[in-house]
């Protein structure tokens, strides 16, 4: 079964408190290779088959109204056979 | 005069914004969010609270609601709209204000006092107040933080559309301290602070909150 996947982050100029919180909690691990974190979303949605087109296409329409916040967030589709 | 109070699954501060209204002398009329009937109301509050759980993100589903087709339709010709909190979240979510409200900036839940200056008291919902009013209403959210691009927010400067903003030390990182805003016509309202939990000194810390329901009764009463 293919799976369709949405990953959806905050766009590079909005505040990332989480990501921030996550990135300093590293170090205290001993986790020493972090510059920065950013935390964001992903989406696995199933389908029967491959996706088609127009199932792609209506998953990018679905990203962009209700997945993603395009104010705020960018995202990436893709496809995982 | 009926003003319309919406519930969607996980609403919280419907019962207090319904009373709010009842306190400044109009009707209000309960909102179901699944119905698409405005029930003849002349305005509508969008009420705080965790619409769906906040899942997805704050207001992103509930702007779906089939209420939501008929308010964003029907805001769109001036019907007066005010989203509180989570409402200030699905006016956002609904693109009927520009900006996305986002986690607070120190990650913490906050419920305080919160003192505010009313910037604009030409819109509908702050006519009562005096320009530059400063007044204290309570402020509890977790993802309270207005952000927006260079461009939004110098057209919502420069347009006044800062209805208003945060005083003293800056809660949860808002772009200009910026606690509440108005679209262009002023009918459409966002804040994060509660007014409906200001409306007596016996539970709130003022009766300052009590002017944004007297003010949308006195604009609906003088048309």
């Amino acid at each position: 079964m293919a799976k369709i996947i949405v990953e959806v982050m905050l766009k590079p100029e909005i505040l990332d408190p989480q990501g921030q919180a996550v990135g300093s909690a590293l170090p205290r691990l001993g986790f020493t290779f972090a510059q920065s974190v950013r935390q964001g979303k992903r989406f696995e949605i199933e389908v029967a088959g491959d996706p088609t087109p127009e199932q792609l296409a209506q998953v990018e329409k679905a990203a962009e109204t209700l997945l993603s916040n395009p104010v705020i967030e960018t995202y990436v589709v893709k496809v995982e056979l | 005069m009926k003003i319309g109070v919406v519930t969607f699954p996980g609403s919280l501060d419907d019962r207090d914004a319904a009373r709010a209204i009842e306190m400044a002398g109009g009707q209000a009329v309960h909102l179901w969010h699944g119905s698409d009937d405005l029930r003849e109301v002349s305005a509508v509050v969008l009420p705080g609270g965790f619409s769906y759980g906040d899942y997805l993100r704050c207001g992103a589903i509930a702007r779906f609601a089939p209420i939501m087709s008929s308010i964003i339709t029907a805001s769109e010709h001036g019907f007066p709209v005010l989203g509180i909190c989570n409402g200030f979240q699905v006016l956002c979510e609904a693109h009927m204000l520009p900006g996305a409200l986002t986690r607070n900036h120190a990650l913490h839940f906050l419920c305080r006092d919160q003192k505010l200056r009313i910037e604009n008291n030409e819109t509908m919902w702050t006519n009562g107040f005096e320009k530059n009013q400063e007044v204290v209403i309570p402020l509890k959210n977790g993802e309270g933080s207005f952000q927006c691009d260079d461009a939004t927010l110098n057209m919502l400067e420069s347009e006044g559309r800062v209805i208003a903003r945060y005083l003293g030390e800056d809660p949860n990182g808002s772009r200009n301290l910026i606690a509440g805003i108005s679209n262009v016509k002023g009918n459409v309202v966002g804040l994060m602070p509660h007014p409906e939990h200001a409306i007596e000194t016996l539970t709130g810390p003022s009766d300052e909150g009590l002017t944004f329901f007297t003010s949308i009764l006195q604009q609906l009463v003088g048309r």
